[in-house]
């Protein structure tokens, strides 16, 4: 592993101007789930890490108040999964946390280190001999021609296949939810939607935050929505692995009818992945197994398979049905 | 990793730096390029090495350490704690599980530098003074939970906090908390009812 510094910061204000001073490759370190583990695979390699996992003023979060649900970047997923107040109104949220990695992960990982986590893609991680856009821009993508069993239906480009791995973010993009971030030059809010990028003909670049950006808090507006909700997540094996395909949704039902649906994709594709159209096309019907099923449909409208992965558009469908089903008995 | 954890840093001649904070005053001294300038200095004059605090079962440590040593290295390597076991050094199996500050952690994927002044907890350390096996130490003797073994300190730390946590509450709650480590000889059975057995004895001990 490339050598490197390390420091802890003791507030926000100098983790930032640490991290902004220190130039190119100074990093913020959180939890260390993601980057610690990229680092030993040479996948990332900075010089100076700046810890900010201890900061006090970022673990908190608040779930009752009466507009938003206030978390606080550096607050511990299991922590936040087992809030009482989110299991049982917001269940898209607790469950989103739960389903992802494994207690031991989940202690450590904090919830802004989680929006920023990196792709699992088998070719990222491993680099040479394979061809990787995202781990040296410019030398092409191994999974186009390879083992893309695992890599994204929608949002894919000609440099990059890569699926966004995360299942906080997507069930986050349901609840429009918004991230308050901090760099040297002030503060300003980004709606989760507008947080990942797609790759296009720039993979490495994953986020709309600048280096020197550190995210303070994920803010969700209340909603009774959340009450009609699930984040349903189909896996190789039961529990301990990334999605196939995941779908977090929510409900305001009429009786039989919805009245607003809220859907989003995880596991297939690069970003998390608002399905607006398939939203639209639901809202005002009857939520019978086959509206379900027509609103699976639509949101993979579009949806590309490469050589191995045709399987997860029928796979996603049928995953956002069933999550709809479940989120209607909720209701 | 290319290098191991440094011995114990009472050991003659080890540099002894603790993890350098980045404070708002330091970082607001006028001529000072603002808060990187603090790091750079703290490892000028050795080898980039970092002193290093922990609790390990209760008892103080104090350690030189390179940043890039994980918790799991520190401990092998430099403690010679060898219950925690390296499997895929990626967190994606357990063997490596360890309690910091009474949380279970991958300690594969926790940088030592991080646990300064935290306590660590290993299997070294369950059992009770008297030397009598940790009940759920003997529950996975009890319940053949284990075949070569290897995985066991890890899926012992890991449901020693599954009962604290208050996810013993039926089998199915058991397997979901129990999934970050594997058991590559599928002892899962055993592991289950050891963790059904130890975990009504836990909470009378």
């Amino acid at each position: 592993m490339q050598p490197f510094t390390y420091a802890r910061a003791e507030s926000e204000e100098a983790a930032i101007r640490a991290v902004s001073a220190g130039g190119r490759g100074t990093r913020f370190l959180a939890g260390g789930t993601t980057l610690y583990d990229l680092m030993k695979l040479g996948a990332e390699t900075p010089e100076r890490l700046v810890d900010i996992s201890a900061l006090p003023g970022l673990s908190g979060f608040e779930t009752a108040g009466p507009r938003e649900l206030v978390f606080g970047a550096g607050a511990r997923m299991s922590d936040v999964a087992a809030d009482p107040r989110l299991v049982r109104d917001y269940p898209v949220l607790s469950e989103a946390l739960w389903k992802a990695a494994s207690q031991q992960l989940r202690n450590m990982a904090s919830l802004g280190g989680n929006l920023l986590q990196r792709t699992r893609c088998a070719y990222f991680r491993n680099g040479e001999p394979f061809a990787c856009n995202k781990r040296v821009p410019g030398s092409g993508c191994a999974a186009r021609e390879g083992i893309d069993r695992g890599h994204a239906v929608l949002g894919g480009s000609e440099a990059c296949i890569a699926t966004y791995p995360g299942d906080w973010a997507v069930a986050l993009l349901a609840l429009d939810a918004a991230v308050d971030v901090a760099g040297p030059n002030g503060a300003r809010t980004i709606p989760l939607e507008a947080l990942h990028r797609e790759p296009g003909a720039t993979p490495e670049v994953e986020t709309t935050l600048a280096r020197d950006e550190m995210i303070l808090r994920v803010r969700v507006p209340a909603t009774p929505l959340g009450r009609a909700s699930t984040y349903h997540k189909i896996r190789d094996r039961e529990s301990y692995a990334f999605a196939l395909a995941s779908a977090a949704v929510a409900l305001r039902m009429e009786g039989e009818v919805v009245r607003e649906a809220r859907i989003a994709l995880g596991g297939l594709a690069t970003r998390p992945w608002r399905a607006r159209e398939a939203e639209r096309e639901l809202a005002g019907r009857r939520l019978t197994p086959e509206a379900a099923r027509a609103a699976g449909d639509a949101a993979l409208r579009g949806a590309r398979p490469g050589h191995h992965n045709a399987f997860r558009i029928e796979l996603g469908a049928r995953t956002v049905a069933d999550a709809l089903l479940i989120a209607r008995q909720r209701a | 990793m290319d290098r191991t954890p440094d011995e114990p840093s009472d050991t003659p001649g080890a540099v002894s730096r603790r993890p350098l904070m980045i404070g708002a005053a330091l970082a607001a001294a006028p001529l000072a390029p603002p808060g990187i300038a603090a790091p750079a200095r703290a490892q000028d004059a050795g080898d980039g090495r970092l002193r290093v605090n922990l609790t390990v079962n209760g008892e103080a440590r104090q350690l030189s350490l390179d940043p890039r040593a994980s918790l799991l290295d520190t401990l092998r390597e430099g403690l010679a704690l060898t219950g925690a076991k390296k499997g895929c050094d990626h967190g994606q199996c357990g063997a490596c599980t360890v309690h910091l500050d009474g949380r279970r952690v991958a300690s594969c994927l926790t940088l030592a530098v991080q646990a300064d002044g935290r306590a660590v907890t290993t299997i070294e350390g369950v059992a009770r003074e008297d030397d009598e096996l940790h009940p759920m130490q003997q529950a996975f003797i009890d319940h053949d939970a284990l075949q070569c073994g290897y995985c066991t300190p890890g899926q012992i730390m890991a449901a020693i906090a599954l009962v604290r946590e208050g996810r013993a509450g039926s089998a199915e709650e058991i397997r979901e908390y129990m999934s970050g480590n594997l058991c590559r000889c599928g002892a899962y059975a055993g592991i289950l009812a050891a963790i059904q057995d130890a975990a009504p004895k836990m909470r009378g001990a």
